[in-house]
């Protein structure tokens, strides 16, 4: 292994895991990690995986890693028996004391499986790290939101998940040096093989940078009807849809970009209008944060009222359009 | 095909209330169930079992009064159920080790299934680290499953792209809500599933007494959400006014 950096009999550092093609997540762990190991005296080890990962080493180092590790680049789809085979010899050689990793579908199924093969805790979703005393603390929403849950490491090393968006990236900073190792690990015969990938249909929509979302469920008939919400949207001059879980995953009436809550997007504009939504905890998880809530709902029991600021008791098709037209003469 | 789910039992966290003295959230006398997403992982055992035959085996980490619960998933149609008790403090390091040596003890497991998640927690761990900790395949946001003996395929929602993933057996599933829709037992199931057997074991059988969690619970903080709550009714045309007017006042129509 052509490097000079000591092989630790300690557990310190902290490390980001990245896969090649999710960047900005990768930038937004290193200045979370860069951060954490300024206050620890420790440094920052980036381990770049999958296709081309060597072409973006530097901009890591720049992003605030010290060593960039380069591996897996033999690797055709992301698949969490590879990457946790990696990771295990990884860590076990540089032995960090955090290892992050992004809280996408593929880190949310990585995360777990390298801890336990690592015989490691693993705190998911932490939207908070911050060093307190000698410890490293993890805050994280639970119960749908109803509580923060302030967790601690009892071993090292500890794995964290990290949302999207939970931190800022640091700004490219050209003159910081680093060390790149290429680090090939022979991959064993798994038992798994992927045997077919399509990427999902998207809207290209952005709905946790919306500053104004108007927002479908089930109360609405059918398909075409969601061009209420669409003009609605429009005339507010927030042209974003956000929609519940059942509106994206069963329906598909909309791209899972849209979706809301719990297990989908986490949102805070200034407005959020929920059409047709009964308010169930999983999608107020998703959107508890916004400035102001409307409830549109013909069920006056509806939870959704209470989780709102502004409610309309009565039937969407009926208070849309006149909504509309009330708004219209105010703009 | 002998399957077993891990299924878990939870307060509904739709009756949490935040306790304003404390500021923590009241976990006390909530209603408990079996996680949602937790019994699609159970009627997916089922339509497998119908096809392929097998056994279908509830593995619960939990406290004593969960056996009324996993009554429920055995009245679907699972032929046995077993109870762990959970350690205080316990985390997924300790829940998930339990389960796998679990499913160890079992023996001839062909398939575990799993949530993609349980409802109050929401961290989608146990899965992959059974999976992990036993080395087998793991085929995480399954919402379409074929298996046939010896092997098994699944559709799977991966955010950004559905990824095909195909796996020989023993593997570990974890479903999403989308699967299936979980069956409601009739009287005569519930009726039967009394004779239906739910094992204790215990921790110490399992070779795991003294382990440590990993992950300590420093605080739980309750959040409260103060909403204004001001419901317009009745005249339609007057609501909508009426609602126009305040969130041109907030200054949300700009
Ligand atoms: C683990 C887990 C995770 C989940 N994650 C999410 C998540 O991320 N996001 C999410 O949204 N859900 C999530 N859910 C699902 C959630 O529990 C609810 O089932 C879902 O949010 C309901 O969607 P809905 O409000 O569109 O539909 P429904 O609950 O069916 O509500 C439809 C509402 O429309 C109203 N309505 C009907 N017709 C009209 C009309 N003409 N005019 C006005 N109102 C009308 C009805 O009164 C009703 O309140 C999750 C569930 C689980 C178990």
């Amino acid at each position: 292994m052509p490097r000079d950096w000591p092989k630790r009999a300690f557990w310190g550092d902290i490390m980001v895991v990245v896969y090649s093609d999710l960047k900005r997540n990768g930038f937004e762990l290193l200045s979370k990690a860069r951060e954490l190991a300024d206050k620890r005296g420790n440094k920052v080890c980036a381990v770049v995986i999958g296709k081309d990962a060597g072409t973006q080493a530097q901009e890591y180092i720049q992003r605030g890693a010290d060593m960039v590790i380069v591996t897996g680049s033999s690797m055709e789809h992301f698949n969490a028996e590879d990457v946790s085979d990696i990771l295990e010899v990884v860590v076990k050689e540089e032995r960090p004391e955090i290892v992050l990793i992004a809280s996408t579908k593929d880190g949310k199924e990585l995360a777990p499986r390298l801890a336990s093969k690592l015989d490691a805790g693993c705190i998911s979703d932490a939207n908070k790290i911050y060093v307190d005393g000698d410890s490293i603390l993890a805050e994280r929403v639970v119960y749908s939101g109803n509580g923060i849950a302030v967790e601690q490491f009892g071993s090292f090393p500890g794995i964290i998940t990290v949302p999207g968006k939970a931190f800022d990236p640091l700004p490219i900073d050209p003159g910081r040096t680093g060390e790149v190792v290429n680090r090939d690990i022979v991959l064993k015969q798994q038992r798994s093989s992927i045997v077919d990938v399509q990427k999902m249909v998207s809207e290209g929509v952005n709905v946790e940078e919306a500053e104004k979302i108007v927002s479908c469920g089930r109360g609405f008939k059918k398909s075409d009807d969601l061009k209420l919400i669409e003009e609605l949207a429009r005339v507010m001059n927030g042209n974003t849809l956000g929609c519940s879980r059942p509106i994206a995953a069963d329906l598909k009436w909309l791209s899972e970009d849209h979706w809301v809550g719990l297990s989908g997007h986490k949102v805070k504009p200034k407005l959020y209008i929920a059409c047709g939504i009964s308010g169930q905890i999983q999608h107020v998880a998703g959107m508890r944060d916004s400035g102001i809530i409307v409830a549109i709902n013909k069920d006056a029991d509806a939870p959704i009222f209470n989780s709102a600021d502004y409610g309309i008791v009565g039937d969407l098709y009926q208070v849309i359009p006149k909504l509309i037209e009330a708004i219209r003469q105010k703009m | 095909m002998n399957i077993v789910v891990c299924a878990k039992q939870v307060v509904d966290v739709g009756e949490i209330k935040v306790n304003p003295s404390t500021n923590k959230p009241v976990l006390e006398g909530i209603p408990k169930k079996i996680s949602d997403i937790d019994k699609n992982a159970v009627e997916e055992a089922i339509r497998i079992k119908e096809k392929l035959g097998g056994k279908i085996t509830v593995m619960t980490v939990g406290p004593p009064d969960a056996k009324d619960k996993m009554k429920e998933l055995l009245a679907m149609g699972a032929d046995e159920a077993v109870l762990i008790p959970r350690p205080q403090g316990a985390d997924y390091h300790i829940v998930s080790k339990l389960l796998s040596k679990g499913i160890k003890k079992l023996g001839d497991v062909d398939l575990v299934l799993c949530g993609e998640a349980s409802i109050d927690m929401f961290s989608g761990q146990v899965g992959p680290r059974i999976a992990g900790f036993l080395d087998w395949p793991q085929l995480t946001y399954s919402f379409k499953v074929e298996a046939e003996a010896g092997k098994v395929k699944a559709c799977r929602n991966m955010g950004d792209r559905m990824v095909v993933t195909e796996a020989s057996c023993p593997a570990v599933l974890t479903v999403t809500k989308e699967i299936n829709e979980p069956r409601l037992p009739s009287l005569m199931q519930i009726l039967g599933s009394a004779r239906k057997p739910i094992h204790d074991w215990t921790v110490s059988e399992l070779g795991m007494d003294g382990e440590t969690a990993r992950v300590l619970e420093r605080d739980l903080r309750g959040v409260k959400m103060e909403r204004k709550n001001i419901v317009f009714k009745d005249d339609l045309d007057e609501a909508v006014a009426q609602l126009a007017e305040r969130l041109a006042k907030e200054g949300l129509l700009g």
